[in-house]
């Protein structure tokens, strides 16, 4: 089955870069520009919108449940 | 001031045009600055055979460290400049850059992963010392005349060139440049004087810089902290530097007050937070900057060049400002030279300006996108470049979006008009525009570089398997080659030694690295520019095809 792909993955198909960072840092600065003179409450909208787009397009709900998964592991709930 | 460096004071001369009063001398080439970028200009110039007057308003070397690294393609200008090596020798070579999240390493980067290159990644030099090598490496060369204390005062442009006054201690003078090249930093008294735009913006943020001397057994490396337990919410930068002196850079936010930030009393409490209360260290030389990303439409205006931050500012965070001005001046000299010798049009110039300025785009792209990471000037980027770093420990898709500076490579200038499309198929990164690669070679059986045989002129790149190979009409075409008014030498790249063809040098590769990087066979043929860059090759040597590309890369096609 496919696994959530965690090697660098960005580029555009048939292009080739000089510097492999450069295709991550173009999705980067598309991603911070798309939220730009947004107010934080239309940039969480937003987010959420994005992630429901692309959740959809992976489609594969064993891939979905691992980013899920992978995701949530770095954030820790506050202890109360 | 600084308890490792003392600054040298040149000679104030009287100038000789004071005695000549109501005569005003002309010369073909006059630079105005002595930083590095006017002295890689007047040096490149003065080794093509050009007379130089350089133009400083000061009689030492930069005050305080300021521009600290060197990358690899500046440290090859150099080379051909003649001053690369004390640079190197009494530099800090290093490689590897650490980025750190709070307290735990997120990322790292090495930026020179593979052998068989003469120079490293990257070195790090207080500046003064560079300006120094540079200043010496001037004063051996007769065709320099370099004015110490010899303020301008104006420019006026005009169609043959420009006239220049200029104030000194003994009174004010007036000369004339056929050609002016401007290299008076980032305020550039030229350029505004001049009234010409320069377009970009301010970041809103401070920087503190510290200098400090200690004995510290940290690695040569670069390491960056986002958000370190010391600096709360801010991001740090540590580089080694020559002479036991540490560069620390200190994030402030745009609110910070300067004059406040550079007191000792506000700057001894955050480096002791930093390296620990037990560390000894003495503070030499504090600045709080900001910064702009801009430059000119054009470099050039007619018969004034702009070289350097007088022409394109960045951010510091990729060390692309002294390193890219290095650059410029790699590409105007032998332009300059070949139009004011009558072998080129003046439109030659004007890709001076269309290169550079690409150059400078890419620079300002990659500066300005570190700067955003680094400073996030929204809650959204911010949660954005917090997660990257929270991800990139463990995933590598994100360590490799972790920017904290994409430091300075050269522009491989692929659109340039003055590059011959290929009409072969060749793999890897040495397509017209890019900057040759370095690889070892034999020359007469003693180990050397590729490099430093490369430069100054136009170059046949001809690789053989053995320089006995080469037919009788193949070494007439080459003979015929270096006669042209625009003459193209050769170097022979041969798998094996032997004796070289009358007028060839011969450069075996003995490892193979430099048909590797090439992507050469047998007969394949690269012709390179005065500034190392690649212009055209081929597959097989056609001398009419080579001509025709020398004729493209000097306008006169």
């Amino acid at each position: 089955m496919d696994h959530l792909h965690t090697q660098p993955r960005f580029g555009t198909p048939g292009e080739t870069y000089l510097h492999a960072f450069t295709p991550g840092d173009d999705f980067y600065q598309s991603l911070i520009d798309t939220h730009r003179d947004l107010s934080d409450e239309q940039s969480r909208l937003l987010n959420a919108r994005l992630i429901l787009l692309l959740a959809n397009h992976v489609g594969d709900l064993r891939v979905l449940k691992e980013a899920l998964a992978a995701a949530r592991a770095g954030v820790a709930p506050a202890t109360t | 001031m600084l308890s490792t460096y003392t600054y040298p004071r040149y000679a104030y001369r009287r100038p000789a045009n004071l005695d000549q009063p109501g005569t005003v001398a002309r010369h073909p080439v006059v630079v105005i600055g002595a930083g590095p970028v006017g002295l890689a200009a007047a040096i490149d110039l003065a080794q093509l055979g050009l007379n130089v007057v350089l133009l400083d308003d000061d009689d030492t070397v930069s005050v305080g460290s300021r521009g600290l690294c060197y990358a690899k393609r500046a440290l090859e200008v150099l080379d051909r400049l003649g001053c690369g090596q004390p640079v190197v020798d009494k530099g800090v070579t290093w490689n590897v850059g650490r980025t750190f999240f709070g307290e735990r390493e997120v990322f790292n980067f090495n930026l020179l992963p593979e052998a068989g290159h003469e120079r490293p990644g990257m070195v790090n030099l207080q500046q003064y010392y560079l300006e120094q090598y540079m200043v010496e490496r001037a004063q051996q060369l007769p065709a320099i005349d370099l004015r110490w204390k010899h303020k301008v005062l104006a420019v006026t442009p005009q169609g043959d060139g420009a006239t220049i006054d200029v104030e000194t201690a003994d009174g004010p003078y007036t000369l004339h440049a056929d050609w002016l090249v401007v290299a008076d930093g980032a305020r550039s008294p030229v350029r505004r004087h001049l009234g010409l735009d320069i377009d970009g913006k301010v970041f809103q943020d401070r920087f503190l810089i510290a200098d400090v001397v200690m004995k510290a057994d940290f690695p040569a490396e670069r390491w960056f902290w986002f958000d370190p337990p010391f600096h709360r919410n801010q991001s740090v930068l540590l580089h080694r530097e020559a002479d036991n002196v540490w560069r620390i850079d200190f994030q402030l936010g745009w609110d910070a007050d300067p004059e406040e930030e550079k007191k000792p009393e506000r700057v001894i409490p955050r480096i002791r937070a930093m390296l620990g209360e037990s560390r000894e260290f003495e503070l030499e030389w504090v600045s709080v900057y900001t910064f702009q990303c801009r430059r000119m439409n054009s470099f050039r205006h007619g018969r004034v060049l702009f070289a350097g931050d007088a022409a394109h500012q960045v951010s510091p965070f990729g060390a692309r400002g002294a390193n890219s001005g290095l650059q410029d001046t790699d590409n105007l000299a032998w332009k300059l030279k070949l139009v004011i010798d009558g072998l080129a049009p003046e439109g030659l110039l004007d890709t001076y300006s269309s290169e550079r300025v690409a150059a400078a785009d890419e620079n300002l792209l990659n500066s300005t996108r570190s700067t955003d990471f680094i400073t996030p000037k929204s809650a959204v980027s911010k949660d954005f470049r917090n997660a990257v770093l929270s991800l990139a420990a463990e995933f590598p898709f994100a360590r490799a979006l972790v920017n904290s500076g994409r430091l300075s490579v050269p522009a491989h200038l692929r659109d340039s008009p003055l590059n011959t499309p290929d009409v072969d198929a060749f793999e890897g990164v040495m397509h017209p525009g890019a900057p040759a690669a370095d690889a070892p070679v034999l020359r007469d059986g003693a180990p050397g570089w590729l490099l430093r045989h490369a430069g100054n002129a136009f170059q046949l790149l001809l690789f053989v398997d053995a320089p006995e190979s080469l037919s009788a009409a193949t070494r007439t075409a080459l003979a015929a080659l270096a006669d042209a008014p625009i003459p193209v030498h050769t170097l022979l790249i041969s798998a094996t030694a032997g004796a070289a063809p009358a007028g060839t040098t011969l450069l075996v590769d003995a490892q193979g690295l430099a048909a590797r990087r090439f992507d050469a066979r047998v007969g394949t043929a690269y012709l390179l520019r005065p500034d190392q860059h690649v212009a055209a090759r081929w597959r097989a040597l056609d001398a009419a095809a080579v001509r025709t590309a020398v004729a493209r890369a000097t306008c006169n096609a």
